[in-house]
């Protein structure tokens, strides 16, 4: 595995993720909207050992022309060996079902963004032959709760998108990961009061880069979300609906 | 479990009620503060006492400011952000070959932090403190402007800066000299002493002889905290050198701790695992002190259990329970050393003291920081659970003995010291540091002990 292209560069787990593939001389091609952020992550990848990084200002809330982003992707490098896709935005609940425009926005940038690259991306890769697709979706996509519903559809979509399209690139050699993080303690999360379920980018990024190398299906981190969302899939929905979760 | 945000203070004395804004990327500006409230850069949470908290106010987090900026690997010069942790650093330049020149006793505190106080460690008496070996850093101020510090450029505010308890601005960035290493292991001696005579004499004789053969970077003294009368001070004289990589031992850091177990190799320090929850202090400090039958050991160490036994035991700072604890750390200057008898023997008494005792005799290496903690001499920390008024008026008989033998107390473990302690402490060099503070900063310890 020598290349990897990484979409939300600048989100902390993409950076915590790209750190390790850097130690271990990749070259990186970061995604992201913003130049200075992405400037920086470059020269700290850089600085850590990458073979190569460079930057590709592509704000991903607006994209309509997948086959071009692709492509220039496949032109920066070459071949790709890892796609990880970790853009998105967690929106406030509240706020967002009063607004239809926000709504359909934080659908379209956490789920049908990530369809859209997939879409593309697979094609080429099956041309490839080979290469590793990881992407952040989330516990929050395994059931609707009415406190993030939005979100977590998005990330349903882009569950059961990955689900699916891992079983028709299985024969193509492609591996795809469906990474599923629990409450993770980044500035997406600032404002929420953190408990003893909270866990650190770096550990989240540690078990990202092992469930690559393992090539494992789907990855649920830190691990006891597995079972946590175990149980929060089987309640019935009779009593589902009147739990404030 | 897994790690969870930092803690307000290492002492688990206050419940203060702060708002947290971060500062996520080097160029953004400093966030808002409401009306009337002050901001102060909060890294990981492990001063001891209010130094690092700003209650009923704001704290600006500098955790997510954790990247690499420039590492020159033929000198050993890195830059790096301030909310970088000094485990992030090692975890870098030691496979490269390098280390820090200076590192306190744990791994999990921040560049910015381990500036602003200034932190010392067991080389003290070679390289002076951490603060000596940052060559540059840049400061955000709150009227927006980000200032290039160094010894030659904004002298004064670099000195203000260094060991200024984070109120003369943001640290965004720094750049730090490192020293080269020929692996990540350490030549550990102990020597077994019987009072604070012979501690004098060791001190003496492996403190002063800087550029000898026989010269040991690192000093370090446990002492048994509750010995009496002639063995007053008693304890583990602990000196060690960095060394080649022994032929047995596997390169990679993560190795570290079991390699220093294997082979009858020694790994300094790990008794508090055991002790806390279930011995009593009297008996931990008797059984820790009698454990080494010779009087002389010598073991190789990987850095890692040397340097920082207590990381390996994650908050053990919870075992002290809610009601928290206090730490004193005070240094007496060389001259009126009868003060350290007068300080040990109070603790004595007082019953009050636990097991993390620790002396060590300061070099004479000056530090730039204007409020820098350590001065020539000797330098006494251990921690005290909290017993209410029975600690703090112990805590303030050590204050009156420290102040007559004219030394000072470490901000950055204090949770009690009067204003008028405080000031008589720093004195004129305080007056230096005032005018640099930024008006838009402060903290709890600030409030609490401004002249």
């Amino acid at each position: 595995m020598k290349t990897a292209v990484i979409f939300g560069a600048t989100s902390s787990i993409a950076q915590a993720v790209s750190q390790q593939l850097a130690e271990r001389g990749m070259t990186l091609l970061l995604v992201g909207r913003n130049q200075e952020k992405l400037e920086q992550v470059q020269t700290d990848l850089q600085t850590r050992g990458a073979k190569q990084c460079q930057i590709m200002v592509q704000d991903l809330a607006n994209i309509t022309d997948y086959d071009t982003l692709i492509s220039q992707v496949m032109n920066r490098l070459g071949r790709i060996d890892l796609t990880l896709i970790a853009h998105g935005t967690l929106p406030e609940q509240k706020e967002i079902e009063q607004n239809i425009h926000q709504t359909m926005n934080e659908i379209k940038l956490n789920g049908l963004s990530v369809i859209g690259i997939l879409t593309v991306l697979a094609n080429h890769l099956v041309f490839q032959r080979s290469g590793t697709i990881a992407v952040i979706s989330s516990v929050a996509g395994d059931r609707g709760r009415q406190s993030n519903y939005v979100y977590g559809a998005a990330k349903a979509m882009v569950t059961t998108f990955l689900d699916g399209l891992r079983g028709r690139l299985l024969k193509n050699g492609i591996h795809v990961l469906t990474i599923k993080p629990g409450f993770v303690d980044t500035p997406m999360t600032a404002d929420l009061p953190k408990g003893a379920l909270w866990a650190r980018p770096e550990k989240v990024a540690k078990d990202i880069v092992k469930a690559i190398d393992k090539k494992k299906n789907v990855l649920y981190t830190p691990f006891f979300w597995r079972f946590i969302m175990l149980i929060i899939k089987n309640i019935p929905e009779a009593l589902f609906k009147k739990m404030k979760l | 479990m897994s790690q969870q945000a930092p803690p307000a203070s290492w002492g688990n004395l206050f419940q203060p009620k702060q708002q947290r804004s971060a500062l996520c990327w080097r160029n953004e500006p400093l966030p808002k503060t409401k009306r009337n409230t002050s901001m102060l850069p909060f890294g990981q949470g492990r001063s001891y006492g209010d130094s690092c908290i700003n209650d009923g106010h704001q704290l600006i987090e500098t955790r997510w400011l954790n990247k690499l900026i420039h590492f020159d690997h033929d000198r050993g010069i890195l830059s790096c952000e301030a909310g970088i942790t000094l485990k992030e650093i090692l975890d870098f330049i030691v496979p490269r070959g390098w280390f820090l020149p200076v590192t306190p006793g744990t791994q999990y505190v921040s560049v910015g932090g381990a500036i602003a106080n200034d932190v010392h460690g067991k080389n003290h008496h070679h390289y002076g403190t951490f603060g000596r070996h940052i060559t540059q850093f840049k400061l955000l101020r709150s009227t927006g402007e980000r200032l290039i510090c160094s010894p030659n450029d904004n002298t004064s505010l670099y000195q203000a800066t260094i060991g200024g308890l984070g109120l003369t601005g943001f640290i965004t960035q720094a750049t730090i000299q490192c020293r080269p290493i020929e692996s990540p292991f350490l030549m550990v001696e102990t020597t077994k002493y019987n009072g604070l005579k012979e501690f004098f004499q060791l001190s003496h004789s492996y403190a002063t002889r800087k550029d000898t053969a026989n010269s040991k970077e690192y000093t370090v003294s446990w002492v048994d905290s509750l010995a009496h009368g002639g063995s007053l001070g008693r304890g583990h004289f602990i000196t060690a050198n960095h060394t080649e990589q022994p032929d047995d031992q596997d390169h990679s850091p993560q190795n570290g701790d079991k390699a220093t177990t294997q082979h009858g190799l020694l790994v300094p320090f790990n008794f508090p695992s055991f002790c806390l929850n279930s011995l009593s202090v009297k008996l931990f400090n008797f059984t820790y002190y009698h454990r080494q039958r010779e009087r002389f050991q010598q073991t190789v160490s990987h850095y890692q259990p040397f340097f920082y036994p207590l990381d390996g035991l994650q908050h053990w700072n919870r075992l002290y329970g809610t009601r928290g604890f206090y730490q004193y750390q005070c240094v007496i200057p060389k001259e009126n050393q009868a003060a350290l008898t007068e300080i040990m023997q109070t603790i004595a008494n007082s019953g009050q003291a636990s097991f993390l005792t620790v002396l060590k005799e300061f070099g004479d290496i000056d530090s730039p920081g204007m409020l820098s903690f350590p001065v020539s001499g000797y330098t006494y920390a251990l921690d005290f659970p909290n017993r209410g008024e029975a600690t703090l008026q112990l805590l303030e008989t050590l204050d009156k003995i420290t102040l007559a033998a004219k030394g000072r107390v470490y901000p950055a473990k204090d949770a009690r010291m009067s204003a008028q302690a405080f000031t008589t402490y720093f004195g004129d060099q305080l007056e230096r540091f005032i005018p640099h503070i930024d008006p838009a900063f402060s903290s709890t310890f600030w409030r609490r002990v401004q002249p």
